[in-house]
């Protein structure tokens, strides 16, 4: 708790709502303002604008309305984002502010700083301890609903690779005269990169949670006519790439990003896959590859008139990455005569749709929103498992300088104070651990002292 | 009989915590008293013959930094030095030194002797003398009263001490001396809760029996570091070496046949001991798959030819202690001339006292050192002097002084021992102190002599070195041509390397800090109603009615107490302040 920290939330209660709001106060308020929006906003005008990520995309499109200190609610410089409602695209807006040098607000804190700055009076300073406290317990709640099940197994799989580490760091530094001097020895580098593969891993398995914050990237891929692009016009709503009945269309690659029920998602409509005729063709074929090694899903489309077998995926299979999640449309069912073959429960999940008449494209909408799990998170549960990301990333970066500091100056005091940090990082999800602690692992796992 | 003129400040008990305090107090300018039972163990060192080692040799340099006596005295009676972690960086390295027991006293006890405003007098304690919740002096064994605005009580070694030798117990204090059974009893019937602990010792052998030869030579570094940033080598006296051998199979298997005559393992010894420092018995069990342990063999002084057999603390029967001696290189022929021990003891839990080492409950006494749970001569010093500064400064009617966690390893020992309390005998390392970067033993002056100054703690001669020292810093080390002082290159030299390599670091945690800085100054009245404070869990609650933090930095730290319940208190504070405002308007 420190007022010289620039705090940020949502405003409005979590869950799908038409309008959201997230709020920044503190003293950094006007510089994120300006990264986030491209400019301040005068003072207390309602300001249109594009709320901007790092690519300088728009994260969502709404109002800006900017209270400089002291004439803001909490006495401080306050930035007020009015954009869609809905828990990802919030969630996103929140970690941004979070990139700019924000800090995630604690339950009741916009209330309590305004308190503390005399914009409220004592007859509400109970209903003040009130509402940290009932926050606090929603918060609590939520943080152990994210820290469940596969998040929760690798969160203390690395935690405890990461005390371990600690555990030999420490001694060596505390007991040098014992005859464990483990900064000393290479097991120590080889270590320290275990705990860094350890991070990754846990990295790349939360992607759940990389996809609520970013969006899933869907790549559309196939045999040349098949409909793709139709496919991206029909879940778009509106003519985002050219359709003609010609095989060869699409030669580059097209992005779109699209929302369902709030939550973002990447298509990439590609070029179809067959051999190349021309160089500009070979080219797309070799981007839509490039683009299917760094797709977390690709729809294969398949026309359902002229092959219902899907044929074409068995055949062009092994230009698929091997690890990629696919899922297999069979188009134009509007004018397919045969049924496609049903799901037969082996080998990728089957959606049968019309791109042109929209039939069953509801279906495949609902197809990727569970394949991104987020049928299973409420918008609490959201935010409390993107404040465990960052507090991962943060841990992650603490492990990386360690490694550095190893390399390139061999200081094992610089290596504890950066695996300290790590650990106090980690410590926001996992509950804090002490010194005290530390040294009871220390002393149960070496034989130190006279 | 009432002792003819009253005293400022009674400091009891003359260990190392005892004889900072009163020195503290009595260069701060107050009339201070010290009452011993023995004027001629003054400065006693009660268990392994060496001072400092490290994050110990950081609180030295830390009390040096203030103008205390034990870098002083270990400069004289030092017969080996060495600079530990000599390799690593400049925050943890640390100074160590064998002391010669003797020479010790002797430094000890002359510093005592030549300070003015001090006296000595020889009788044990057995009262408090008590004015309502105030207390007004003591009362000895044979009735004399001594009147004070402050006493400090350093009777830690050891309280109601109960001594194992196997199977066999009885009761008594450190070495051969007796326990303070009167005073103990009459401490029982404070309001202060009392736990129990526990710690030991290697029997001592007579070096003539001793084959060095087949044990590895441990000299001191050469040339010999310094203690005291006042210090000079040419002080040492002579310098000897240390040696080291080991146990073996043959050791471990006597020590593991008479597991049924320990009392660590048939349950006589209820103490915690502590983990850092187990008996050897401990070693051999809990670490079955080592084949050996290492021993120091560190000498007792220069004139003696007892040795202390650094690592084989025991309370095995003296038989076994006898027979598992005499399995290890170079002691297959050792006399042992005192049988190891181990010794319960009671302590009072520090989370009774504030930061000043004033106890809650009783209005001008103060406790430091083993008392209070710690293990350690440079834990007991580091007590001691912050307790005699604050009994001087309550006798003077003034506010307490304290030091943060960020400002020095005294800040961390007593914000630890008062906000978390201790479980097992507390001892100081490196890895306790969160901003150990920035708390090095280059720089203990830096962080505390100025502050020293102002207390009236630092002499002129060490501030006229202080402040050409850092004068030089701040010319970046250069010191154009100009003679300076011979013992400060090796300090600028450390400092300044200090700075180029942690930089970064050390910009960082200046920042962090900062940041908590507000929450540190911010203070908690003593009188807050925790009971009734809306919003807190019940846990949270317990835990502030028993530490009662000063701060609402401190309160952060009890465990226990979430980001959430800070804020409650921080809303709570600015609510009664607006209820004072609206009152006074």
């Amino acid at each position: 708790m420190d007022a010289t920290d620039t705090i940020v939330a949502q405003a409005t209660p979590p869950g799908r709502g038409g309008i959201g709001i997230v709020r920044l106060s503190g003293p950094k308020t006007p510089e994120i303002a300006v990264v986030l929006l491209g400019r301040l906003p005068p003072p207390r005008m309602a300001t249109f604008g594009r709320f901007l990520d790092t690519r300088q995309e728009p994260i969502d499109a709404g109002l800006a309305l900017f209270f400089p200190a002291p004439h803001s609610y909490t006495g401080e410089h306050v930035l007020e984002l009015q954009g869609h409602g809905g828990p990802v695209v919030q969630e996103a807006l929140v970690a941004r502010a979070v990139e700019l040098g924000a800090r995630r607000a604690l339950p009741g804190e916009f209330t309590q700083r305004a308190f503390l700055n005399d914009k409220l009076d004592l007859t509400q300073a109970e209903a003040i301890a009130d509402l940290i406290d009932a926050g606090s317990r929603v918060a609590a709640r939520a943080a152990m609903r994210s820290l469940q099940g596969e998040f929760s197994v690798m969160v203390k799989g690395v935690t405890e690779t990461l005390i371990d580490l600690r555990m030999y760091v420490e001694a060596a530094l505390d007991f040098a005269e014992e005859e464990i001097d483990f900064l000393a020895d290479r097991a120590l580098g080889q270590r320290l990169q275990e705990v860094r593969d350890h991070f990754d891993e846990v990295e790349q398995s939360a992607r759940q949670g990389r996809l609520l914050r970013e969006g899933m990237t869907v790549v559309i891929a196939g045999r040349p006519n098949a409909g793709k692009s139709s496919l991206l016009n029909r879940l778009a709503g509106y003519d985002a790439a050219i359709v003609t009945p010609l095989p060869g269309t699409t030669r580059d690659v097209l992005r779109e990003r699209i929302d369902i029920d709030g939550m973002p998602l990447h298509v990439l409509d590609t070029a179809g896959l067959r051999t190349a005729l021309d160089l500009a063709e070979e080219e797309g074929i070799r981007r839509a590859e490039a683009e299917m090694l760094r797709a977390d899903r690709v729809l294969f489309v398949i026309d359902a008139i002229e092959d219902p077998a899907g044929n074409a995926y068995r055949e062009e299979r092994q230009r698929l990455p091997g690890d990629v999640a696919v899922t297999l449309v069979f188009n134009k069912c509007d004018l397919a005569i045969g049924v496609p073959v049903a799901d037969t429960g082996s080998g990728p999940p089957r959606i049968t749709l019309s791109a042109a008449t929209g039939q069953g494209i509801d279906t495949l909408r609902a197809h990727l929103k569970s394949c991104m799990g987020y049928h299973a998170l409420d918008g609490g549960t959201v935010s409390a498992r993107a404040r465990h990301l960052e507090a991962l990333a943060r841990a992650r970066a603490h492990v990386e300088e360690a490694v550095r500091q190893l390399a390139e100056r061999r200081a094992g005091e610089l290596v504890a104070e950066e695996l300290r940090a790590a650990q106090q990082a980690l410590g926001e999800i996992t509950g804090e651990f002490t010194t005290e602690d530390l040294l009871g692992r220390i002393f149960s796992g070496f034989c130190v002292g006279k | 009989m009432r002792f003819a003129h009253s005293f400022e400040v009674i400091v009891v008990g003359g260990g190392h915590a005892g004889t900072e305090a009163a020195l503290a107090c009595a260069r701060m300018g107050a009339r201070t008293l010290l009452l011993t039972q023995s004027i001629d163990t003054l400065g006693q060192m009660s268990c392994n013959p060496a001072i400092g080692g490290i994050g110990k040799g950081h609180l030295v340099r830390e009390i040096d930094a203030l103008g205390g006596a034990m870098a002083r005295a270990t400069d004289r009676a030092g017969i080996q030095f060495r600079t530990l972690n000599a390799s690593k960086g400049p925050a943890v390295r640390a100074t160590r030194a064998q002391a010669d027991r003797q020479l010790y006293k002797r430094a000890i006890r002359s510093m005592l002797e030549n300070e003015p405003n001090l006296s000595l007098f020889q009788q044990e304690v057995a009262d408090l003398a008590l004015d309502g919740d105030r207390i007004s002096g003591v009362v000895t064994v044979t009735g004399i009263t001594f009147e004070a605005r402050a006493v400090v009580l350093t009777v830690g070694t050891f309280l109601g001490g109960r001594i194992h030798v196997g199977l066999d117990q009885y009761s008594g204090g450190r070495g051969g001396d007796p326990a303070s059974e009167r005073l103990a009893a009459r401490l029982r019937e404070l309001p202060l809760r009392v736990g129990r602990l526990k710690t030991g010792t290697p029997p001592r052998l007579d070096g003539r029996t001793l084959d060095f030869s087949v044990m590895g030579p441990q000299p001191g570094d050469e040339p010999p570091p310094v203690f005291s940033f006042v210090g000079r080598v040419s002080e040492h006296p002579r310098q000897v070496n240390c040696f080291i051998t080991k146990t073996n199979e043959r050791t471990h298997d006597i020590i593991r046949s008479a597991s049924d005559r320990s009392p660590m393992f048939t349950g006589m010894i209820e103490g915690v001991g502590p983990r850092y420092c187990p008996s050897v018995e401990d070693k051999v069990v809990r670490f079955a798959d080592k084949s050996s342990h290492q021993i120091f063999v560190e000498p007792e002084g220069l004139e003696t030819q007892e040795v202390y057999p650094n690592g084989i603390s025991t309370s095995l029967p003296f038989d076994v202690q006898q027979q598992f001696v005499r399995t290890i290189a170079g002691f297959e022929h050792a006399h042992l001339t005192r049988p190891g021990y181990a010794i319960e003891y009671d302590y009072f839990d520090p989370r009774d006292l504030s930061a000043s080492l004033a106890t809650k409950h009783l209005q001008g006494l103060f406790f430091a050192g083993q008392i209070n749970g710690t293990t350690g001569y440079e834990e007991a010093a580091a007590q001691g002097l912050m307790a005699g500064i604050n009994a001087g400064l309550h006798a003077r009617g003034e506010a307490p002084w304290t030091v943060k966690r960020s400002e020095a390893y005294l800040g961390v020992l007593i914000d630890d021992l008062v906000t978390r309390g201790t479980r097992e005998p507390y001892r100081m390392f490196t890895s306790r102190a969160e901003h150990r970067l920035l708390l090095r033993e280059d720089n203990a002056d830096l962080r505390l002599t100025a502050m020293g100054r102002k207390l009236g703690l630092v002499d002129d001669e060490r501030w006229r070195l202080f402040e050409e020292k850092r004068s030089l810093i701040d010319a970046g080390g250069a010191a154009a041509g100009a003679q300076i002082d011979a013992r400060l290159p090796a300090q600028l030299q450390a400092e300044l390397e200090a700075r180029l390599k942690y930089a970064g670091y050390i910009k960082r945690q200046e920042e962090e800090v900062e940041r908590q800085r507000r929450n540190e100054e911010t203070a908690l009245p003593a009188d807050l109603d925790y009971a009734t404070l809306a919003g807190l869990s019940h846990e949270v609650r317990q835990q502030l009615l028993l530490i009662r933090p000063a701060t609402i930095g401190q309160a952060g730290r009890v465990p226990g107490v979430t980001p959430a319940a800070v804020s409650i208190l921080l809303v709570h504070l600015k609510k009664r302040s607006l209820t004072r405002r609206s009152h006074v308007a």
